[in-house]
């Protein structure tokens, strides 16, 4: 529980005059599975996308392994529109493209699976791998670098092999059933080589058995390539059952962290997202 | 053991189809009339079936929908035109206006001119490439349409005159030097496109087709690969744009209007968005249609002393119409849909047959 793998600072997120994540700061640290949950709209995703370089934030900065990778602040219109806090504290402007994100050493999941539907599992993962491919165009077309291509395939194989989806390499992924679809696209993002692996709902429309082989493979995933899990999830079964820490926010604010135990008796999240049950 | 078994049965195939084309391609030559229709066909859906192999790189495998490839085309043929015209016939070519200066005297070989046409699209394209791959799907279609009338105006007003020889266009453009020519021109443009589809690049480009936001957040460079796509596209249509020329022997601006566009894009569509096979046999099929087999369509024709109706000058396009809607509705996927027809799909075949024991004679 030593190194910061990703720390999100004072992050706003505001799309015209709605706040959809408000000031949100949080850590997590190497080998870790943290969950961020909260009721729908919460801002959960958008969160999720400011970290992965889908939204520039209004306000605020992120790291990753203590290095800065994402920074802005309010400028323009959204200077006099600016509703969050920490205003100026922020000077730089610092906005990647996903595809840089997922280069440093994030990977993502989506919450409707989005896989490449009309090709083959072995070519969903293939692909994952093209961005650490060094060829060019040329040498890639006239197989100058089958080398590298042949090793490409091998450590696609391999990892199809150790998550136990060697043998649909061949199948499309679209025909896959869907919890196996779930396991393909995590199986995808761990193609891209990351340090830290985002899930966004890796459990919806997942029936309980699923749901417990994905609690399983989540834990394998991490202890195999040495990850860090952040995660949204909504089953709270899989939530207390595997994180190790939990952030849960409410109308785009930060409203308690902790230990799942922590989290399951502290008040503001039981009235907010928890609930109690009907019988108390 | 059978992985290996395939691969020679596959080699074994490949070399005798290979054998197959280049028989029916020499007896085409030496059995029939210079001015039979078959050689025509061949040649003109040689040259289609490389623009519409283009085209379909770009619609049917990065999912750009661009409607400018008459437009490199264009570029090509001209660009190879500029070139490669004989320094003796040019006072005859640019007999109204003159020839500009630097060109008097250039004249490259056609290999040279070839590549020349490809290159010009290629650089063009680069360079539209950056704003209008900003564009999304429609916008990007509008925007390429309208890149390839402003290519067709320029190049045949009058300031460029002295160089494209304005609205008369150029003639005396060098013909094929033989037959087999366009075939094994258009045969390595090909070859060298399926080979890029099925690279690592080939794949990053299908996965931009599939989804764009999971491609962008599998690492894959969205502007470069859309742009690389883009580029790569244009200089086959450039050189195909150059063949065009040469079968030709003139051009004008007006050679090269929207019409074309769209029938490269009937023969992607019809041969299946993401095929390579499907689109170089719908060329075929699609020239062959139009130029030849329903010809009589278009003529009046008399049984006995009934006229039968509706055929006259004209009725072949409108049939022809009802063969592209007939397409678009009942058979969306097109002739191969995203399937290739290699020897996999044929082996598969076969084996399933056998398999079946003798039941499916079909």
């Amino acid at each position: 529980m030593s190194e910061k793998v990703l720390s999100v600072q004072d992050v706003t997120m505001q799309f015209g005059g709605v706040v959809a994540v408000n000031n949100l700061s949080l850590e997590v640290h190497k080998g870790e599975i943290v969950c961020l949950i909260g009721p729908n709209g919460a801002g959960k995703t958008t969160a999720f996308n400011v970290i992965t370089g889908v939204y520039a934030p209004t306000n605020g900065a992120v790291e990753f392994e203590e290095k800065t990778i994402i920074s802005n602040y309010p400028q323009g219109k959204m200077e006099k529109l600016y509703a969050g806090e920490h205003k100026g504290k922020y000077k730089k402007v610092l906005e990647p493209t996903p595809d840089k994100i997922t280069k440093l050493g994030i990977a993502r999941t989506f919450q409707n699976i989005r896989l490449f539907k009309s090709l083959t599992v072995l070519e969903n993962v293939l692909i994952a791998k093209h961005m650490r491919m060094k060829a060019n165009v040329f040498a890639d077309t006239f197989l100058i670098n089958w080398k590298e291509e042949k090793k490409m395939r091998e450590d696609a194989l391999e990892l199809l092999r150790i998550l136990d989806l060697y043998e649909l390499k061949d199948e499309k992924s679209s025909s896959l059933p869907y919890g196996k679809q779930r396991h393909l696209e995590i199986a995808r993002a761990l193609a891209t080589n990351p340090s830290l692996l985002l899930l966004d709902e890796p459990a919806a429309g997942l029936n309980p058995q699923e749901t417990d082989e994905l609690t399983d493979f989540i834990r394998k995933v991490r202890d195999q390539f040495h990850l860090t899990v952040f995660m949204i999830e909504h089953h709270m079964n899989l939530v207390m059952d595997i994180s190790d820490r939990i952030y849960v926010i409410d109308f785009g604010k930060l409203i308690a962290n902790g230990t799942p135990n922590e989290i399951q008796n502290n008040q503001r999240v039981i009235d907010a997202y928890l609930g109690v049950a009907e019988d108390e | 053991m059978t992985e290996k078994k395939n691969t020679q049965l596959k080699i074994l195939f490949s070399v005798i189809a290979l054998f197959v084309c280049a028989g029916i391609l020499f007896c085409v030559n030496h059995y029939t009339r210079p001015t039979f229709m078959l050689r025509t066909v061949m040649q003109l859906g040689a040259i289609y079936g490389l623009v519409a192999v283009s085209m379909n790189l770009l619609n049917g495998f990065t999912g750009l929908f661009s409607l400018g490839q008459a437009g490199f085309m264009a570029i090509g043929a001209y660009a190879f035109a500029i070139f490669t015209i004989p320094a003796k016939s040019r006072p005859g070519v640019y007999y109204l206006y003159g020839v500009a200066d630097w060109l008097s005297n250039l004249q490259l070989p056609i290999w040279a001119g070839l590549v020349l046409a490809g290159l010009v699209a290629a650089i063009l394209a680069a360079i539209i490439g950056a704003p209008v791959l900003r564009l999304k799907s429609d916008y990007f279609a509008i925007a390429t349409l309208g890149f390839a009338e402003i290519v067709r105006i320029i190049v045949g007003s009058s300031p460029m005159n002295r160089i494209t020889n304005g609205s008369l266009g150029l003639k005396m453009i060098p013909k094929f030097p033989n037959f087999y020519f366009p075939f094994i021109v258009v045969g390595i443009c090909i070859l060298i496109i399926s080979l890029l589809i099925r690279s690592s690049y080939g794949r990053a480009f299908k996965a931009i087709r599939e989804d764009e936001i999971a491609a962008e957040a599998m690492g894959i460079n969205l502007a470069k690969h859309k742009q690389l796509s883009f580029i790569i596209s244009s200089f086959f249509a450039g050189v195909s744009g150059a063949l065009m020329g040469m079968y030709l022997g003139a051009i004008t601006s007006t050679t090269f209007n929207v019409t074309l566009t769209y029938n490269i894009l009937l023969i992607v569509v019809i041969g299946g968005m993401g095929s390579i096979t499907g689109s170089i046999l719908s060329s075929f099929l699609v020239i062959a249609a139009r130029e030849w087999w329903l010809r009589f369509l278009d003529m009046e024709m008399f049984i006995g002393s009934f006229k039968v109706p509706l055929l006259k000058s004209g009725f072949r396009m409108v049939v022809f119409s009802l063969i592209l809607m007939i397409v678009v509705l009942f058979f969306r996927q097109g002739i191969m849909g995203t399937r290739e027809f290699n020897w996999n799909f044929i082996l598969n075949r076969l084996r399933k047959k056998k398999n079946a024991g003798g039941e499916g004679c079909e």
